[in-house]
Parts: structure tokens; C-alpha cells; sequence
């Protein structure tokens, strides 16, 4: 398909490729040296410049000047030992913090606690497009170790210059370097002290083989854990200034309304600042709970607009529907028409799928400071430099008169990408002269955040008689083009997505459309493999039958076999479910039990195979794999946004339902670590198995089958 | 409305000045600067805020000061003992029992006062005590087996 498929798809452009190209050093002089690091040595990442310019679309700003503009990371070992990692990546609750810090120590072969990583400050750090697409274990993972690696030899080289030896001899460990021949050892900081040494290594195609790499083999605990179960770690919510407010803004009844007029009087009160800037409207105070007060008693006249509702989402969505253009062109091949007319099975369904909120537990939040003319803002985001560049354009400054440093944030699940928060606190804080802490209120949250897109997705299929797929259309509208095409083999094909102007904000989330595509998908391969002649044939033999894939095979031959697929019969009440495909590299087949109780579906058990190339860190690898299982039975089972007329009305969590300890069946993960492959990122993939798995083992169970997700929002109906 | 100007916090006597109506979690936060306690939805439903009142878990999001004035509040800050971290602290820690970890405060206040009142619970129990917790990373399975690996610590550490 065309690369432009419209906005969701968007975000996926991650994809830069790094060209390879031969390591070379570049001098740094002595006092430029001094300036930028303060003595030790240094080892730089160096992106080649056309690699820099795509992944950006721009060169970056605001870093140091001496510094080149294509610094992908950097790494600095001080002259007491201390080693300090820049990384413009953000810590969401992937886990990266850790991953990286223990890539770098295993590289290096330095103590965990003498490193430390500075991430996702945008005066410190070097630009980084975002932290999303599954892109940083298999990027700036490796990239890391690289830099780490490079670093080890340079430290051994500097011992053996010292002692005047072969370097060979040499073995580098736990922060020293050790001369077992002549009993010599040295620590790392003893071997920087009175240096100024810059390495700069290029950035390869993360693309080659990784069999190379030291897999971190045990689990890691999180490296600064003990600030999280104290409560010391400091969230963007948590973060005090001197001097600091507490801003709340005025929001809209309904999407698209207009303010007709303000009046502010019955809101004057000693310290309170009322702001207005066309129609934002907020106000500051000491306290929140005066900030409150205020915002309450603003008066505002507001111009609605008629605007769709959920229960006529999906007439609309189809009425609304765009051909051409920003979706690209379909994908054809042979004849859909003609396989269909002989075809000995068919199938003619149509799937939907709801908008559905990210709901981090951390809402969106920021802490904004103006002082000389610059700004600084404290802010949850997974594009920090993104933000910087939303700041600057909404204030007309330059970039590098901006600031955004990301606190280790409360999740984001994608939902993070924009800086809503920040630029609302800038602006209250630019009008109240002082810092302003603004925290959006779960209310806010689930109206104004955007939202999954919602989709509607019509499949036409047909099979000859023996289970061979002869005919597969598939067109999806509004919700993206994420792993549209089937894994399948399928002589005549016609894929197509058509984008639609939505009618409330959408964005990305976890895994993007690939969770819609997939449900559509894999349901109807279920359909069609019941609607076999002769009673149909099994669902994983349908399956198989029509996929040459050798990876996807294999998961789904492992979730089977760690499932008992085909081995047992589902107690009374109980159905069994499978699923699986294919998306940003990583395989996944997900098998699921169910059972039926009082009209209600309660999944017991979820078995996920998982091939995403080479396993770094297998504990990390299941939390994630179990965490997007469990966040997908939300989607799955009951989430969905509900408005009418451009207003949302479940906007909590009283309102709207997200998984919680009694929801959460046994899982079991399977992981195919395949060494000879790159590593795939993995915090976003595994979620797209599981509905599918889930409907089908209903229909298994029941004889029904759901068409929507959520499934049950409001249980079984017969 | 009726001033509150002082708050037993984690075995110390603390001034601050607010309405009686105040939600507890904006003061904890706020004027005495301990942000352990995460505010999620404001009413209830996520735990996120959860601090112990008495040993008792509630919700200080929608407790008012007025109503915890007089009571012994614990807050995760003043769960580790002698520099020394609670049994469940260390259970999070060692069953990586978080990704974002901004539930993790909440989760391990709800399951000391689960531990006080039924030191041995079955994995069904932590289930049915815990529900009021949101994990929204899904981190669930690991919390409940952090919580039994601390329930028996807790055991042999008595014994
Ligand atoms: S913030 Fe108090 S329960 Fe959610
Ligand atoms: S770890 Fe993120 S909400 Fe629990």
C-alpha cells in the first residue's frame, strides 16, 4: 500500500532506516572538550546526517553548539568513575530506563548503580523523534551498546598505553580494568582522571544480524524501584516551583463550541488570575481547590454545534467515508468478483470497533515556568522534542528558548503524543507571571484527550470446499491502515482503507488500528472455517492450511500446543478461541478460554506465543506481554466512548470500565526467542490477538458471535 | 466552614490550614508535600490515592480533612520502617510488580491493610480486596504475587 494513508498512520513513520557507514573519529579540541563534558572520555552516537534529516524532517536545534547536529545518544565516563547516559528517549513504563542502564552496563561492564540515564530533556539530551512505534529496544537498545562498547575499549586501551602492554591481554569488569599477567588493575574513573577523550561511533542498520549481542539473560529489578514504592519519584503531577499555582482550564460543553462571551466578575478574588486567549479560558490560585472555586464561577455563554452521536457512529463513519486520496490506493490482485462466484464457502460480514480512551492512570499534566523570556515545562510526554516544537509555535518563540523535561511518566499506552497540557499551562502561567502547575482531571481526560479511532470493517471471503482461501476483501473506515493486509496466502485480494473525518479527536494507541484490523480479520477466518462444507473444519487447520509464513506458523503452533489446542473438549459453558498475526515485526497467535456465566463472559485463560526476533529481556518482555493482554480484554469485553451530540457522557472510570484484578484470567507466555533475528520492539503487538481469540471462544462457547468490540459491554445477550 | 489546622501523618504531628471539606489527598499533596498519594479519577474508583487512616484504607480523594483530623494517617512515605522498607515494598520491588508505577503506592497501602487484618490471604482474597485498585498498565498478576511473597515474609519474619 501507499505510505500515505492518512493521519494515524502517520505516527508510524518511525521507521528510519540508519544507513550503515564506517566508524571515524572526529577530534573534539581539548577545551571544547572540557566545556562540553568536563574531562574523562566520551563516546558519541553520530546518526549520518541523511538518516538524521529523515527521521526528523528537520535538522535540530538547541543543542550544544559545539556539538554535531546528528548526536543520536551519547555516553561520558566522568574522572570519578561516574557514567552518565543521554537519551532523548522517555520512560512511560516500558521499563527502558532499566533495559537501557543494564545494555550499557553489560557493554561496559560497569557496576548498574555507576550509571545513570538522563532522558527526554530537551536541553540535554540529543533530538529523538518520539518514544513509540515499539522502536527503542530494537534501536536505541542496540545503538547503546554500541556506544557502551566502544567505550570498554577505549578504557582498556588507555590502561594499555599506561602500563604499556597489549591490549588483548586485558580484561575489563565490574568498573575496572584488570592486567591478570602483571597483577596491575585500575578503575574506569582511575583511567579517565586528567583525560579528554571523544570517541564518536556511527549509528549501523539496526537491521543486521544480533546474534552477536550478550542477551540479558535474568531479569532486572526496575534500577530506581525503590523510588517508586516509597513515593519519592517525582511525576509531572508531583512536581513543585517556587512560587508555583495552580491553573484549571475552562472547557467547552460540546465538541466544537465556541465561546459568545465571558464574564469574570463573580470569579475576582485576591490571587486569582483569570486568562483569556480566543477560546481558552483558565484561571489560576494558591490552591487548587481555589482554582476550583474560580473556574466555577466563570460565566460563559457557549455557541453549540450539532454533531454526531455514538449510537449513529457507524452509519456515519460509512456516510462520511473518503475515497482516494489521503487513503491511497487499494491494494488488488486477481479477481475478488470471480473467485467469489465460484467459491464454495463465503463469507459477507461487517465488524465495528468503538472509540476507546488510553486512560493512564497519570492524567495529562504540566508544570510551566517563564523566566527571561524562556520556558521551561515539566510534562508527561512520549515527544518531548515534539513539544518543544508545539511550545515554540504556539508562543512564537524559538525552539531553543523552550525547555521540556519528562519525569518517568504514569503510562501513556500512546496517548501521549501531544502537549495539550503543556501549552495550557504555558499560557496561564505567561499570564500569571508565575510558575503554574495545571493537572487535567479524569473528567477532562476522557473528553478532551483524543481517543482510539473507531472503525467500521467489511470483509467479503471465500474458500474452496478443502479450507483453500480463494477470495479476500477487506475494507476498513476510519479506524487506520495498521496491519491491514492479510498474513494469508490469497489468489485474489482487494484491501482498502478509507479514512474518514472523525467526529471526535482520535490519535494513536497501543498497537493502532492493528487491534481492529486483527478482530475483523481473524473473526471472519473463524466464520469461514465453520462455514466449510461438511460441518467445517478446525479453526488452527483453517489457518494453517492458508498460511505459508514460517514465523507466524510457529507461534501459532506453540500457543496451540502450551494450550492443549485440540487435545480436550471445553466443559460445559466454557469455549476455546484462537487468533494471531502479524505486526511491526513481531508474531503473535493468542488461544483463550472462556466461560459463559449468568450471561456474562469471563475469560479463564490466555496462552500468547510471541516471536519478536531476538529476546533482550525476557521479564520485561512478559510484563509488557501480559499488561497488553490484560489492557486488551478492556477493549475487548467493555470499553467504549459514549457522547452524543460532541459530548462525551461515561467520562470516569464509574462510567466506564477498565479491567481490574477480578477480570484478569491465567496467562501464559510462550516466547520464541530467535537469536539469528533483530529484535522487534514488543510493548504494543501482543495486544492484537487476544479479542479475536476472545469472540471466537465465545462463538465456541455459545454459538454466538460478536461482531463489535467491546464484545459485552452490556454482557451476553442472546 | 470550619478550619483544620493540624494532621497526624506518619507518626508526626503536622500544621496546615484548610476547609474542613478539603479532600484529604489535596492537603497530603499540596501543603505537606508528600505526592505518595497519586490522584487518578477523584472519586473512588482507582485507589491511586489510597492512604491508611487507623490502618484502614481510603480513599483521600474523596475523604474530606475535616473527617481524617484526629485520626493516625499513613502515607507510603511513612511505610518503611527505620530506614528499613516494608515487607511489601520489597515484594513490589522483587516481583517487578509495576511498569509506570503510579498505582504502586496505592496498591501496596490497600494490600498492607489486606495483610493487617488477613496476613494469610488466599489468592482470591488479595483478588476480591484488591479490586478497587486500578493497574492500567495490567501489571495485576505480579501484584498479587508480590502481595503472597510478602505475606509470607511477614509470617517468617514473626516466627
Ligand atoms: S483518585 Fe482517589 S480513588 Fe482514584
Ligand atoms: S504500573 Fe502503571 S498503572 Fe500500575
Amino acid at each position: 500500500m501507499s505510505a500515505n494513508l492518512g493521519p494515524q498512520f502517520e505516527i508510524e513513520f518511525e521507521r528510519y532506516e540508519l544507513s550503515a557507514g564506517l566508524p571515524y573519529h572526529f577530534e573534539f579540541g581539548r577545551r571544547e572538550f572540557l566545556k562540553v563534558f568536563g574531562g574523562g572520555v566520551a563516546v558519541v552516537l553520530i546518526v549520518p546526517r541523511a538518516a538524521a534529516a529523515q527521521e526528523s524532517g528537520r535538522r535540530q536545534r538547541g543543542f550544544e553548539e559545539s556539538m554535531p547536529a546528528e548526536i543520536g545518544a551519547w555516553l561520558h565516563l566522568s574522572e570519578n568513575g561516574a557514567v552518565t547516559v543521554f537519551t532523548g528517549k522517555a520512560e512511560v513504563g516500558q521499563n527502558i530506563r532499566t533495559s537501557l542502564t543494564q545494555a550499557v552496563a553489560e557493554e561496559l561492564r560497569a557496576p548498574l548503580g555507576s550509571i545513570q540515564l538522563v532522558m527526554a530533556d530537551t536541553e540535554k539530551t540529543p533530538f529523538d523523534m518520539g518514544t513509540f512505534g515499539s522502536r527503542t529496544t530494537p534501536q536505541m537498545n542496540l545503538q547503546l551498546r554500541r556506544v557502551a562498547s566502544a567505550c570498554r575499549d577505549l578504557v582498556i586501551a588507555l590502561a594499555a598505553k599506561g602500563w604499556n602492554v597489549d591490549a588483548k591481554g586485558l580484561v575489563a569488569e565490574d568498573g575496572e580494568v584488570r592486567d591478570p599477567a602483571g597483577g596491575k588493575v585500575l578503575s574506569y574513573g582511575e583511567l579517565a582522571r586528567g583525560q579528554a577523550l571523544a570517541k564518536a561511533v556511527v549509528a549501523e542498520d539496526p537491521l543486521l544480524p544480533a546474534s552477536a549481542w550478550t542477551v540479558a539473560g535474568k531479569p532486572l529489578p526496575k534500577v530506581n524501584g525503590e523510588d517508586f514504592v516509597t513515593g519519592r519519584h517525582i511525576y509531572t503531577p508531583d512536581v513543585k516551583r517556587p512560587g508555583m499555582v495552580y491553573g484549571k482550564v475552562l472547557r467547552p460543553p460540546s465538541y466544537g463550541a465556541t465561546l459568545e462571551s465571558l464574564d469574570t466578575s463573580a470569579a475576582a478574588a485576591p490571587n486569582v488570575i483569570v486568562a483569556r486567549d480566543g477560546d481558552f479560558v483558565g484561571v489560576t490560585a494558591p490552591s487548587e481547590p481555589q482554582a476550583e472555586q474560580a473556574l466555577a464561577k466563570l460565566e460563559a455563554k457557549w455557541k453549540t454545534v450539532p454533531r454526531p452521536s455514538s449510537r449513529e457512529l457507524f452509519q456515519y463513519l460509512k456516510a462520511n467515508a473518503e475515497t482516494g486520496g489521503r487513503g491511497g490506493e487499494p491494494f488488488e490482485t486477481g479477481s475478488v468478483e470471480e473467485a467469489l462466484k465460484s467459491a464454495e464457502a463465503r463469507l459477507e460480514q461487517t465488524y465495528t470497533v468503538a472509540y476507546i480512551q488510553h486512560a493512564p492512570l497519570e492524567p495529562r499534566a504540566a508544570v510551566a515556568e517563564w523566566s527571561g523570556g524562556k520556558l521551561t515545562v515539566w510534562t508527561g510526554t512520549q515527544r518531548p522534542f515534539g513539544v518543544r516544537l508545539e511550545l515554540a509555535e504556539a508562543f512564537r518563540i524559538p525552539e531553543d528558548r523552550v525547555r521540556v523535561i519528562v519525569p518517568d511518566t504514569g503510562a501513556a499506552y500512546g496517548g501521549k503524543h501531544t502537549g495539550d497540557a503543556a501549552i495550557e499551562a504555558a499560557r496561564l502561567a505567561k499570564a500569571a507571571g508565575q510558575p503554574v502547575k495545571l493537572v487535567w482531571t479524569r473528567e477532562e481526560e476522557f473528553t478532551w484527550a483524543y481517543f482510539r479511532p473507531a472503525g467500521v470493517i467489511e470483509v467479503r471471503g471465500g474458500a474452496r470446499a478443502d479450507g483453500t482461501l480463494t477470495a479476500w476483501e477487506f475494507h476498513n473506515y476510519n479506524s487506520g491502515p495498521s496491519a491491514i493486509r492479510t498474513p494469508y496466502e490469497v489468489p485474489n485480494q482487494r484491501i482498502e482503507f478509507h479514512p474518514v473525518k472523525s467526529p471526535l479527536r482520535q490519535g494513536s494507541y497501543r498497537a493502532l488500528a492493528a487491534t481492529a484490523n486483527h478482530f475483523a480479520r481473524e473473526s471472519s477466518m473463524d466464520e469461514l472455517a465453520h462455514a466449510l462444507p461438511h460441518g467445517g473444519m478446525d479453526p488452527l487447520e483453517f489457518r494453517l492450511k492458508n498460511l505459508k509464513d514460517e514465523r507466524l506458523r510457529a507461534v501459532f503452533q506453540a500457543a496451540a500446543e502450551k494450550f492443549g489446542w485440540g487435545k480436550s473438549q471445553p466443559a460445559a459453558g466454557h469455549g476455546f478461541g484462537i487468533a494471531g498475526g502479524v505486526e511491526k515485526n513481531g508474531y503473535v497467535a493468542t488461544a483463550a478460554e472462556v466461560a459463559i456465566e449468568d450471561n456474562n463472559v469471563r475469560v479463564v485463560r490466555v496462552v500468547t506465543a510471541f516471536d519478536c526476533g531476538a529476546v533482550i529481556n525476557p521479564d520485561g518482555l512478559k510484563n509488557q506481554i501480559m499488561g497488553a493482554n490484560i489492557m486488551g480484554l478492556g477493549g475487548a469485553l467493555f470499553e467504549a466512548i459514549e457522547f452524543e451530540n460532541g459530548r462525551v457522557l461515561n467520562n470516569r472510570f464509574s462510567k466506564y470500565r477498565v479491567p481490574r484484578f477480578r477480570d484478569v484470567p491465567a496467562i501464559e507466555v510462550v516466547l520464541l526467542d530467535r537469536k539469528d533475528i533483530p529484535s522487534a520492539g514488543a510493548g504494543e503487538t501482543p495486544i492484537v490477538g487476544l479479542a479475536p481469540a476472545v469472540g471466537n471462544a465465545v462463538f465456541h462457547a455459545s454459538g454466538t458471535r460478536l461482531r463489535s468490540l467491546p464484545m459485552v459491554p452490556n454482557g451476553l445477550k442472546a | 466552614m470550619a478550619k483544620i489546622t493540624e494532621l497526624q501523618v506518619n507518626g508526626a504531628r503536622c500544621p496546615i490550614e484548610a476547609d474542613e471539606a478539603t479532600p484529604l489527598l489535596v492537603v497530603l499533596r499540596d501543603q505537606l508535600g508528600l505526592t505518595g498519594a497519586k490522584y487518578g479519577c477523584g472519586e473512588g474508583q482507582c485507589g491511586a490515592c489510597t492512604v491508611l487512616l487507623d490502618s484502614n484504607p481510603r480513599h483521600s480523594c474523596n475523604t474530606p480533612v475535616g473527617k481524617a483530623a484526629g485520626h493516625s494517617i499513613t502515607t507510603i512515605e511513612g511505610l518503611a520502617a527505620n530506614g528499613r522498607l516494608h515487607p511489601l515494598q520489597q515484594a513490589f520491588l522483587d516481583s517487578g510488580a509495576f511498569q509506570c508505577a503510579y498505582c504502586t503506592s496505592g496498591m501496596i497501602l490497600t494490600a498492607a491493610a489486606l495483610l493487617r487484618v488477613n496476613p494469610h490471604p488466599s489468592e482470591d482474597e488479595v483478588r476480591r480486596f484488591m479490586n478497587g485498585n486500578v493497574c492500567r498498565c495490567g501489571t495485576y498478576p505480579r501484584i498479587v504475587e508480590a502481595i503472597l511473597g510478602a505475606a509470607e515474609t511477614m509470617a517468617k519474619n514473626k516466627s
